[in-house]
């Protein structure tokens, strides 16, 4: 499954754009959460999305997962409106993403972890499973073969019949990482990868980024609050504040523009109040 | 004297620990011979037990026969349970409702049969199989839409269920006519009257309360599993208080006269023989433990530790949620079926929803999410209690039985402080362990 | 429905939104509304005093209702734990006041201590005493459950306090039902004063004892008056409570978040005492003027109002005091009108069925405020 992923070369200029966001608009009560949010990735692009605390970027992961419905707006993914999908279907469409506070299953095992997200692709039906058919134990051990095989890959083996709460800290983002990458997305959120890492520590996680987006022919949108990270991997970068795009483009442009040093020096982002990301 | 008996109880309760280690750990073999051999061997020890005599004294006495079905029973209401709460989370409190639900369906089959009436089976054998269809279909149509409000979803099921029963009325009230002959005379019975039809209509009857309490569950569940889990909480005891007060009015509120509402049900055919509660209590463990170590298993089991993760791995969080709340209250309903053809007497007071806590009790106390748990902790819980009840009642007469709902509690509070995963915790014996070992020796062996 | 594995992505693009059918469900509330707004206006028009009077008696049960409610619902919105055992002190409080008023008298001690006082004033002055008396026991009853019992749990999950929750409720039903304690059967409650009933019609008249009122009137009884007088006056003094003094805020802090409250220098587990100790003084007088205006009392009383109270605790919006108010006076209502109208054993069924409706329209209740959404 993994390895029959897109392999055709990608066109030199602009590819397609994987997902297309158009005016969305959330609101907490009073409070405007996100506001008027344009953004496009294209394929195989690895983009950030940055901004002090509370910015709304969460909210936009949110709403592109399906987990919050929009006040207004469409999130186009491969030219199909994602509004008022729920999550586990948008995910099926191809869409992963991860948690800014790691949310493994704690009391499964970290292979567990990986084949509860084999699941909508699990190749044998209910009642396969409960008389034991052939199907199912060639299928069966087929995934679990794979998801072993695909724990190699990050090294994580060693990990897969411990309980996903007795890993070490770096070790859960990974596996939660895994875990997203054995849905089979197309297209990869990933919400703060470097929060609470030492800097060999995000050192080894931008390595690890790039290495999975080729492995896996990714599009990746990224939440970071680590500028080290985002000026280094991001090739293209939107800017929020107060729930709204204030700058865009590369890291250079970006970390030259006075709205963005205002928001995060000039005001201070630790003023903030309200929902807490 | 009562401490002889306390010290027997607690002998008995050893002897089953070891019994179902046995049995599972047979039924876990990888020859198929020691397999069978050990069902067989499992089924025929107690059923020995229960008739040879030694001169006077049975093995297992007709009080200790009882234990023996109430245990069986218990542990499919306890299982379900276990399932609903211990791997999927949902803190329910309406599994005894669906018990009772269970145990009036089939009772009022077999009841009517009894008496030359045929509409029973009829009418319930063809609402259930009509209302699964109907749900069925309805289920195809909602898919068709994204994002149908629960409500209107809801509306759908229930519409379509009510037109399913009415439907089913009518056609039992046509055929039941033409079949009444077949029943003949007390003096001459005729083909329907004969035993061995009885045993099938029992079978049916028990199967059909099954699939009655998954279908009232599948109604509830589905507006009701959207609610927060302490709202849930409250939700399921409301349903089993309402179930409990529907009994008691079965021949007022309900058209049920038969059932003779508080007063209690009484000439219930005595059907359950040791082999059919072995047979469903085997089929039960057997289904619940392919559930488990399946990826729908894993579905569920992911819905318990985190929703939201769930969804983001393409889960399809509500519905497992009413998967595993039907799965339960399916067995449930099975286990009512067992019981009121083990006991031909159903009272509303034993679906009372204090007397349902017993399963959660069990259920805590055996550990979520362990099988071996709920059914070790089932049997042992029935043989201990009824041993110590024994006790209390020769030493304080008729309080023994408030006495025993003081000190459980008790034991409960202690549980939960001292040891709050349940006395077997993970544990699982045999055939109830994660097949994973088996499958990476046949990899390795390769 | 039996295929574990969901349907192909590619037909999810093909599908209708589903929005557009919500008025399937809407149409099928409304004509729920409906059938039940049809019943209560016929009977309305066919006997408008029996209406007034089942009304009436839906307030009087209400009122009793907003008691319990208001206990419930400082407790949860504090500890988010469904306090079982809050109907079990209910019914302790009534227990307490009978033995009290029964066994030893208590409401007529200012007669035997100043023989010369008025009688009225002798009824009030032991009245008062009996439900303080009561209050108290409550009180402390309820601050020892949750030391002994809910305090270790506090960092365990939830779902352990809840376990914990019933098994002390049991405790409660099951050891009172011992003969040494209370007794397993019902207990024909004494009342510390004599009822007085009115009748409205044409003017309020007194009913004369042995005279049944007139055809057509609508009786109510001081009972009906102390209860609301109570009620409204328990409202009050608990949101001066809640609002303007000290223990107050620090309770709307620690509801709100409990490790930082604990830094702001807040002790988080007094205020967590005084709260289940408020909760259950006013369920111990709840329990007492529920025995007075049903005169008959078990251990098992405290099970059904209890739930019934935490329904309406929900209806209101869980953490809300108005909103426990209200929905308590919705409860019982619905549970009155049902009664007069409906069937008399449904009484519970249409209770719990307004809830879970409530919730599916409106998942914080009538009052309450959305949660923070966190994912």
């Amino acid at each position: 499954m993994i390895a029959t992923a897109n392999t055709t070369p990608i066109p030199a200029q602009a590819p397609e754009p994987v997902l297309e966001i158009h005016g969305l608009t959330k609101v907490f009560g009073g409070l405007r959460a996100v506001s008027n949010f344009d953004l496009t990735v294209r394929r195989g692009a690895l983009d950030g999305l940055i901004g002090p605390n509370g910015a709304g970027k969460t909210t936009v992961f949110n709403m592109i997962s399906g987990l919050y419905t929009p006040t207004s707006g469409d999130i186009y993914f491969y030219g199909e409106n994602l509004v008022g999908m729920e999550p586990h279907e948008i995910t099926q469409l191809g869409i992963g993403r991860t948690f800014q506070n790691i949310r493994l299953f704690p009391n499964l095992t970290v292979l567990t972890n990986v084949l509860v997200a084999y699941h909508p692709h699990a190749g044998y039906g209910l009642l396969d499973g409960l008389v034991r058919s052939r199907r199912f134990d060639v299928k069966e051990r087929e995934m679990i073969e794979r998801a072993r095989d695909f724990l190699a890959i990050f090294g994580l083996e060693r990990y897969q019949d411990e309980l996903a709460k007795n890993l070490p800290y770096g070790e859960q983002r990974r596996v939660e990482i895994a875990r997203a990458l054995a849905s089979e997305p197309k297209l990869l959120l990933l919400d703060e990868p470097a929060a609470g890492m030492n800097p060999a520590e995000i050192g080894r996680l931008m390595e690890y980024i790039h290495f999975i987006r080729d492995r896996f022919n990714l599009t990746i949108l990224l939440i970071e609050h680590q500028m080290r990270l985002v000026m280094n991997i991001c090739e293209q970068i939107t800017v929020m504040d107060f729930g709204e795009v204030i700058a865009r483009g590369t890291p250079a442009e970006v970390q030259n523009d006075v709205r963005v040093i205002e928001a995060y020096l000039g005001r201070g982002a630790a003023a903030r109040q309200g929902v807490s990301m | 004297m009562e401490l002889g008996f306390l010290i027997l109880s607690i002998v008995k309760i050893v002897a089953i620990l070891a019994y179902l280690y046995g049995l599972f750990w047979a039924m876990g073999h990888q020859n198929k011979i020691v397999k069978v051999a050990g069902i067989v061997i499992a089924f025929a020890l107690i059923q020995l037990a229960l008739t040879v005599k030694f001169g006077e004294t049975q093995i297992l006495n007709d009080f200790d026969r009882g234990l023996v079905f109430q245990a069986c029973t218990m542990t499919m209401v306890a299982l379900g349970l276990n399932l609903i709460y211990g791997f999927n989370g949902q803190f329910s409190l309406a599994q005894w409702g669906f018990y009772g639900i269970g145990a009036y369906t089939a009772a009022d089959i077999t009841y009517r049969w009894n008496v030359r009436d045929a509409r029973g089976l009829l009418v319930a054998g063809i609402g259930v199989i009509l209302g699964g269809l109907m749900i069925l279909a309805v289920s195809r149509l909602v898919r068709r839409y994204k994002g149908m409000p629960v409500l209107s979803q809801f509306t759908l099921y229930l519409i379509s269920c009510v037109l399913a029963g009415a439907i089913a009325v009518y056609i039992g009230n046509a055929i039941n006519p033409a079949l009444v002959p077949l029943f003949g005379t007390p003096d001459a019975p005729g083909i329907l009257a004969s035993p061995a039809v009885l045993q099938v209509v029992f079978l049916l009857a028990v199967l059909i309360a099954g699939a009655f309490a998954a279908e009232v569950s599948f109604l509830f569940g589905l507006p009701v599993l959207t609610l927060g889990s302490d709202y849930f909480g409250i939700a399921t005891l409301g349903f089993a208080i309402v179930v409990q007060t529907l009994m008691v009015n079965t021949d007022t509120i309900l058209p049920f006269p038969e059932m003779k509402g508080g007063r209690g049900m009484i000439g219930i055919p005595k059907l359950t023989t040791w082999f059919w509660a072995f047979l469903f209590l085997i089929i039960i463990i057997v289904v619940m433990r392919n559930l488990i170590y399946s990826s729908t298993g894993r579905a569920i089991m992911s819905v318990r530790e985190d929703e939201t993760a769930a969804k983001a791995m393409g889960i399809d969080v509500a519905f497992y949620k009413l998967f595993a709340f039907v799965v339960g209250s399916l067995f449930a309903g099975i286990g009512g079926g067992v019981y009121a053809h083990y006991i031909g007497f159903l009272s509303p007071g034993t679906f009372d929803f204090l007397v349902g806590f017993n399963p959660l009790i069990i259920v805590v106390f055996g550990g979520l999410g362990s099988m071996t748990g709920t059914i070790a902790a089932s049997f042992g819980w029935i043989f201990f209690l009824e041993g110590l009840l024994r006790v209390l009642l020769s030493q304080l007469g008729t309080e023994a039985p408030t006495w025993r709902y003081v000190l459980y509690p008790i034991a409960l509070l202690l549980l939960m402080l001292l040891r709050p995963q349940g006395l077997l915790g993970n544990v699982e014996w045999g055939f109830l362990k994660r097949p994973v070992a088996a499958l990476q020796a046949k990899a390795a062996g390769r | 429905m039996l295929q574990a594995s969901p349907s192909p992505t590619s037909s999810l693009a093909a599908r209708r939104p589903g929005a557009r059918l919500a008025w399937i469900g809407q149409g099928f509330l409304l004509l729920l509304a409906a059938v039940v707004l049809y019943i209560l206006i016929t009977n309305f028009l066919k006997d408008p005093p029996l209406f007034i009077q089942v009304v009436l008696s839906g307030l009087q049960l209400g009122f009793v209702y907003a008691l319990v409610a208001l206990g419930y619902t400082m407790v949860y919105g504090i500890v988010r734990l469904i306090n079982f055992a809050h109907g079990d002190v209910f019914m302790v409080g009534a227990f307490v006041s009978f033995y009290a008023v029964t066994r030893f008298q208590l409401h007529a001690w200012p007669a035997a201590v100043f023989p010369g006082l008025p009688a009225g004033w002798v009824v009030v002055i032991g009245s008062l005493t009996v439900v303080l008396l009561s209050m108290i026991v409550c009180m402390s009853m309820a601050v020892t459950i949750e030391r002994v019992a809910y305090k270790p749990l506090r960092d365990a999950p939830r779902i352990a306090a809840l376990i914990t929750a019933i098994g002390v409720s049991f405790f409660l039903e099951f050891f009172g039902a011992l003969y040494f304690v209370f007794s397993p059967r019902f207990i024909p409650y004494q009342r510390p004063f004599e009822v007085v009933t009115w009748y409205i019609k044409d003017g309020i008249h007194l009913v004369q004892v042995g005279q049944a009122p007139p055809p057509g009137s609508i009786t109510f009884s001081n009972i009906f008056l102390i209860i609301v007088v109570a009620s409204v006056l328990v409202r009050v003094v608990l949101q001066f409570l809640v609002r303007r003094t000290k223990i107050g805020k620090a309770m709307r802090a620690t509801s709100f978040d409990k490790p930082t409250s604990r830094l702001m220098g807040i002790n988080v587990d007094g205020v967590i005492s005084v709260t289940f100790a408020v909760g259950a003084a006013f369920a111990g007088m709840g329990g007492v003027l529920y025995a007075i205006a049903y005169p008959s009392i078990w251990t098992q009383l405290g099970i059904l109002p209890g739930l019934k109270a935490f329904v309406a605790a929900v209806l209101g919006g869980i953490g809300s005091i108005p909103g426990a108010f209200v929905g308590a006076l919705i409860m019982g209502q619905a549970e009155a009108l049902t009664m007069g109208y409906i069937s008399t054993p449904m009484r519970d069924a249409v209770a719990f069925t307004i809830l879970i409706v409530v919730l599916l329209v409106k998942p914080t209740g009538l009052f309450g405020e959305a949660a923070g959404e966190k994912a």
